[in-house]
C-alpha cells in the first residue's frame, strides 16, 4: 500500500460508532524554471502537501485541513472537523461516498521520466523556448514569460466505509506569452505544448503559436457593431464548455442554480451537439481514474444529439436526486469538501478543418481569445459577454485583424445557434477539449 | 515566530552558493469559514498551513524553495535547494545579521475572530438567510458565507532585515437567486476588512442580504445591455475595478521593465484626465488591501500613481527597487509562503471630486448608468481591458430608467484615461476584491466617486 493511502486508511480507521470520516492526502513535487533574455529568471523546487478531512454524523457535515502531514497534525485535523460539524445543521444525505462496485480504467497517467530528467534539462527547455519564440519572427519585440512546469503528483482517498484509493499522475508544459510589435502597436499571443513526461513536449511548436498568435493580430482595429457568425478558436470553446459544464451539474439543479434544471429530455443545443465529461480518456490532460471522493471516474452523456441527457453528480447530489454518483465528485485541493464538476468535457468533432468551416462565411469573427469569463458570463442567468481579439472573416477568407470587441449572446442560445464543428479536437489544460465551433447570430460590439 | 540566530544561520547557508542576496519568509496563517446555502447551514471549515519560502538572488536569476518543516534542517534544506537553483560565482560563508526594524501599525483588532464561538458566526448566516428570504417569494436561493483569516509573517533578508505582521481579516458575503419569467437572476453584496469580528458592529447583514436580493429581484424586469460605444455613469466606489484594469496593473514595476505595459516610460506625460488623481496607499488601516509590511518586510506606503493626470510613479517590489537604487514602495505581495513575491496593488483609489454626482447623471442624454462592477482583466501590453457590470441601468434624457442584463464593457486604458469627463464629490470605497497575477491571489481594495467616461464600449446584445 502507499504510505499516502495507508496514512489515509489510519485515519479514517478512527471513526467513531455512528461517525463517517473521510481522508483525503495529497503530496506533490513541483519544478517551474522561467527564462529572460536567455537566463533564468526564476527557478523554484517546490514540495508540498497537506490532509484534509471531513466528518459527517448525525447528517452533519464538518471540514478541517493541515498543510502539513505531521503525526501531531492528524488527530488536531480530525478533531477540529468533528467539532466543526456539530455547528452545521443537518442534511439526511449528507455522506461521505461508498464504495459502488465500478472498477476504475486503468490509466496510465504516470511516467517515470518525468522524476529522471534532470532540472539543467528543465532549464535548457525554458531558455530554448523563449530563444525560439523571439526567434520565430523579426515583429517578436519581447517575451513577457516563457516557462517549463511540472508536477509530480500523489493523493490518497479514504473513508470509513471502504473507500481505498490512490491517484498518481505526471504531468508537465511549456508556455510563451509573447508580445509583437510594429509602428509603435504592440500585441501579445501565447503558445504551449503538454506532456506527461518533456519528450512529449513541442517547444518549437510553443514558440510558433505564440509567435503567430501576436503577429496576426498587428495592425488590429476596432470594427463597428453588427450582428454575425463567429467562429471560436478550440481555446476559446474549451473555455466555453467549462461554463456549461457547471450549469450541469447536480448541485446548480439541486439548488435552482441551473438554466437546465427542468430542461431533461428536451432539445437545448442544436442536432449537431454531442457532449460527454470522459475523465477515463487518458489522452485528458485532466484526465484520471478515481474523482474527489475516491470512486472511479466514468463517461457520462450530457447532451446527445442536442437532448439534455443527463447530469453529473458526485454522493451528494447523486443520493438525494435519487440517483448515484456519476464519479464527478471535484476538489480544489485539500483545503476544502469535494463538490462536483466536469472533468474532460468533450464535444464529438466534426469532418470540417477550421479553414473549410471559414470558407463557407461571408462576414464573420474567427475569435482567438476570449477576457473577462468570470466578469460577464453568469451561468445562473446564462448571460454571456466576453472581450475578444482576433481575425474578421470576409467572403470565405481571413480578413484584418479585431480588437477591443465583445461578443454577447446568452448561452441558451449559443447552444441553439451552433452551425458547426470542426475536426480539430484538442485537449488544453483545462477541464474541457478545444475544437473549431460556428456559432450564427452573435453580437459583436465595437466602436 | 523564528529564534533570530536560527533565522542568521538560515540566510548563511543560502549564500553559499555566492548568491547577492536571500530572503527567509515565514507565514503561519489560520483560516476558518461557514457556508449557509439552500436553507441550511451547509458546513464550516477551518485549518493551518505554515511554512517558509526562501529565495536567492544572484545577478538577474532568482532561486526559490519552500518547506513546510520549519525545524532547523527543514530550513537548511529549503536554503540548499534555494541556493542551488541560483548558482553564482562565489561561495564561502558569509555572516548575516537581521536586526527589526521599527513599522507603523494600524488600529490593533479589536475582537479576534478566533476568540468568537462558532455558534455566533454561523447565526449572522442565518440571520442573513431570513432577510434575503424575506424579501419577496421570488427570491428561490440563498447562499451566505462567512470568512475570517489570521495570517502571522515574518520576514527576513541579507540587507539586516528583520520584521513581522499579523494580519487578521473578516469577510462576509451573500448571493440570491430570482427566478421569474424571464428566467433566472442573481445578485450579490460582500463586506470585508482588515480587522476582527468588529466588522459586524458597522455591517449589517440582514440590510446586506436584502440589498443582494433586491439587486437579483430588480434584474427580473432587466432589458438586454445595449451594444456599441456610449457614455457611462459609475456609481461610487464601483469605479475602482475600472481603475485597477485600465492603469493598475499597467503601472506595476515588473510588467513595466518588460515592456509589457503600455505604460513604459510615460513617467512625467500626462495620462489622463486633469481630474484623475490615483493612489494606492497600503497604510489604510481597516480597508481590504491594508497591512502593516509587504510580503518582502518593506512597511506600506501611500503612494501617488498619477497626479492631477501626469503619471508620477509605478509601484515596486524590493528587489526591483533595490536594483534601480530607489526606495521601494510597499507593494511586493505574494498569496502565500509557498509564492515568490511579485509586485500587486493594495487600496487602489481616485482622490474624491467636486461636482454633484445627480447633475453628473442629469447631464447625459443618453448613456449607462453601472451601479456595481464584477471584476474585470487587462492584457497590460495593449492595455485592452475589461469589466463586468451586475448591477446597471439606462440613462434616458438624464434620468436613470430600466435596469439592463449582465455584460462586460471594454475599452482601452489609456485611452480610457484621457476620456473621464466627470468626477462626483461622492468618495467611497468599493467592495473587496481578489485581485489575480500568475495564478497568485491577493486580497486588494479600492474605491472612487461617481465617474463618468465620455465613451466606452457596452458589451449586450441590444442593437
Amino acid at each position: 500500500m502507499s504510505e499516502l493511502l495507508e496514512l489515509a486508511t489510519r485515519v479514517a480507521g478512527w471513526a467513531k460508532d455512528g461517525e463517517q470520516v473521510e481522508a483525503f492526502v495529497v503530496h506533490e513535487r513541483e519544478t517551474e524554471v522561467r527564462a529572460y533574455e536567455g537566463e533564468i529568471e526564476s527557478l523554484s523546487s517546490a514540495e508540498s502537501q497537506g490532509i484534509g478531512v471531513r466528518v459527517v454524523v448525525d447528517g452533519k457535515q464538518g471540514y478541517a485541513y493541515a498543510g502539513t502531514l505531521d503525526e501531531d497534525a492528524l488527530g488536531e485535523t480530525l478533531t477540529e472537523a468533528r467539532d466543526n460539524a456539530a455547528f452545521a445543521e443537518s442534511d439526511e444525505f449528507n455522506g461521505v461516498a461508498e464504495p459502488d462496485g465500478v472498477s476504475p480504467s486503468v490509466l496510465e497517467l504516470f511516467d517515470e521520466r518525468l522524476a529522471l530528467f534532470s532540472t539543467d534539462d528543465k532549464v535548457a527547455l525554458a531558455i530554448e523556448l523563449e530563444r525560439a519564440t523571439r526567434a520565430a519572427d523579426p515583429r517578436i519585440s519581447g517575451i513577457e514569460s516563457a516557462e517549463y512546469i511540472d508536477t509530480i503528483y500523489e493523493s490518497a482517498v479514504a473513508t470509513s466505509t471502504g473507500i481505498a484509493s490512490v491517484t498518481r499522475e505526471t504531468g508537465c508544459y511549456v508556455s510563451a506569452y509573447a508580445l509583437a510589435e510594429e509602428n509603435g502597436e504592440t500585441q501579445t499571443g501565447f503558445g504551449f505544448s503538454l506532456g506527461r513526461h518533456p519528450g512529449e513536449l513541442n517547444v518549437s511548436a510553443a514558440a510558433a503559436d505564440a509567435a503567430e498568435r501576436a503577429t496576426r493580430l498587428l495592425g488590429a482595429v476596432k470594427p463597428s457593431t453588427a450582428r454575425l457568425t463567429v467562429v471560436l478558436d478550440p481555446w476559446v470553446t474549451a473555455q466555453l464548455l467549462s461554463i456549461i459544464g457547471h450549469t450541469l451539474t447536480g448541485e446548480a439543479v439541486l439548488k435552482g442554480r441551473s438554466l437546465f434544471a427542468d430542461r431533461m429530455g428536451e432539445e437545448v443545443a442544436m442536432s449537431s451537439i454531442t457532449l460527454l465529461d470522459n475523465a477515463t480518456n487518458p489522452d485528458a490532460f485532466t484526465a484520471s481514474m478515481v474523482d474527489g471522493e475516491g470512486l472511479a471516474t466514468r463517461a457520462t452523456t450530457l447532451i446527445s444529439d442536442g437532448v439534455l441527457q443527463g447530469f453529473l453528480h458526485n454522493s451528494y447530489s447523486g443520493r438525494r436526486s435519487g440517483t448515484a454518483s456519476t464519479g464527478s465528485g471535484v476538489r480544489g485541493g485539500f483545503k476544502g469538501a469535494p463538490g462536483v464538476g466536469a472533468q474532460a468535457l468533450v464535444l464529438s468533432p466534426g469532418t470540417r478543418t477550421q479553414t473549410e468551416l471559414i470558407s463557407d462565411i461571408d462576414d464573420g469573427f474567427l475569435v482567438q481569445e476570449v477576457t473577462g469569463l468570470h466578469s460577464g458570463v453568469n451561468p445562473v442567468s446564462g448571460d454571456f459577454s466576453t472581450g475578444a481579439e482576433g481575425l474578421r472573416i470576409r467572403n470565405g477568407e481571413i480578413a484584418e485583424p479585431i480588437r477591443e470587441v465583445t461578443i454577447a449572446s446568452t448561452l441558451q442560445r449559443l447552444l441553439q445557434d451552433v452551425q458547426g464543428i470542426g475536426n480539430d479536437l484538442e485537449w488544453l489544460p483545462m477541464s474541457a477539449a478545444g475544437v473549431s465551433l460556428v456559432v450564427a447570430d452573435v453580437t459583436m460590439s465595437g466602436g | 515566530m523564528l529564534d533570530t540566530e536560527l533565522i542568521n544561520r538560515t540566510l548563511s547557508t543560502a549564500l553559499t552558493t555566492g548568491g547577492d542576496f536571500a530572503e527567509v519568509f515565514v507565514e503561519d496563517k489560520r483560516s476558518s469559514s461557514a457556508v449557509l446555502d439552500d436553507g441550511r447551514v451547509e458546513e464550516l471549515t477551518s485549518g493551518r498551513d505554515r511554512g517558509a519560502g526562501i529565495r536567492v538572488v544572484v545577478g538577474d536569476t532568482t532561486g526559490f524553495a519552500h518547506t513546510a518543516d520549519l525545524s532547523e534542517e527543514g530550513l537548511a534544506g529549503a536554503a540548499r535547494a534555494a541556493a542551488a537553483a541560483a548558482r553564482g560565482g562565489g561561495g564561502g560563508v558569509r555572516e548575516v545579521n537581521v536586526s527589526a526594524i521599527d513599522v507603523p501599525r494600524g488600529t490593533p483588532v479589536r475582537i479576534p475572530p478566533e476568540e468568537v464561538a462558532k455558534a455566533t458566526k454561523v447565526g449572522l448566516l442565518t440571520l442573513a438567510n431570513e432577510a434575503a428570504r424575506g424579501s419577496g417569494s421570488a427570491i428561490t436561493q440563498v447562499s451566505a458565507r462567512y470568512g475570517d483569516s489570521r495570517r502571522r509573517i515574518l520576514v527576513a533578508n541579507s540587507d539586516g532585515l528583520l520584521a513581522e505582521d499579523d494580519q487578521i481579516r473578516t469577510l462576509f458575503s451573500v448571493s440570491c437567486v430570482a427566478t421569474g419569467d424571464t428566467g433566472l437572476q442573481t445578485g450579490r453584496e460582500s463586506a470585508g476588512r482588515t480587522v476582527g469580528f468588529e466588522l459586524f458592529d458597522e455591517t449589517d447583514v440582514e440590510e446586506m442580504a436584502r440589498r443582494a436580493a433586491e439587486r437579483a429581484l430588480t434584474k427580473l424586469n432587466a432589458r438586454p445591455a445595449p451594444s456599441g460605444a456610449i457614455p457611462v455613469v459609475v456609481g461610487p466606489g464601483g469605479g475602482g475595478v475600472l481603475f485597477h484594469e485600465a492603469c493598475g496593473h499597467g503601472l506595476e514595476a515588473d510588467l513595466v521593465a518588460k515592456s509589457a505595459s503600455v505604460f513604459a516610460g510615460r513617467v512625467g506625460e500626462k495620462v489622463a484626465a486633469d481630474c484623475v488623481t490615483l493612489i494606492d496607499d497600503g497604510t489604510m488601516a481597516g480597508e481590504w488591501g491594508h497591512f502593516a509590511i509587504d510580503d518582502e518586510g518593506r512597511p506600506a506606503g501611500n503612494n501617488i500613481l498619477i497626479k492631477d493626470g501626469v503619471l508620477t510613479d509605478y509601484m515596486w517590489d524590493y528587489l526591483r527597487a533595490r536594483k534601480e537604487g530607489r526606495v521601494g514602495s510597499g507593494n511586493g505581495r505574494r498569496q502565500s509562503y509557498q509564492h515568490l513575491p511579485m509586485v500587486r496593488m493594495t487600496n487602489t483609489y481616485i482622490s474624491n471630486g467636486t461636482e454633484d454626482p445627480a447633475a453628473i447623471v442629469a447631464d447625459t442624454e443618453s448613456g449607462i448608468y453601472v451601479a456595481q462592477l464584477g471584476g474585470g482583466q487587462v492584457n497590460t501590453a495593449t492595455g485592452d481591458f475589461v469589466f463586468g457590470m451586475t448591477e446597471a441601468y439606462l440613462i434616458e434624457n438624464g434620468e436613470i430608467t430600466d435596469p439592463i442584463r449582465e455584460g462586460n464593457l471594454i475599452g482601452n486604458g489609456p485611452e480610457v484615461l484621457t476620456r473621464i469627463d466627470a468626477l462626483g464629490n461622492d468618495f467611497a470605497m468599493g467592495s473587496p476584491g481578489m485581485c489575480g497575477k500568475d495564478g497568485q491571489g491577493v486580497p486588494v481594495g479600492d474605491g472612487t466617486p461617481t465617474l463618468r467616461v465620455e465613451s466606452l464600449t457596452v458589451g449586450g446584445t441590444a442593437t
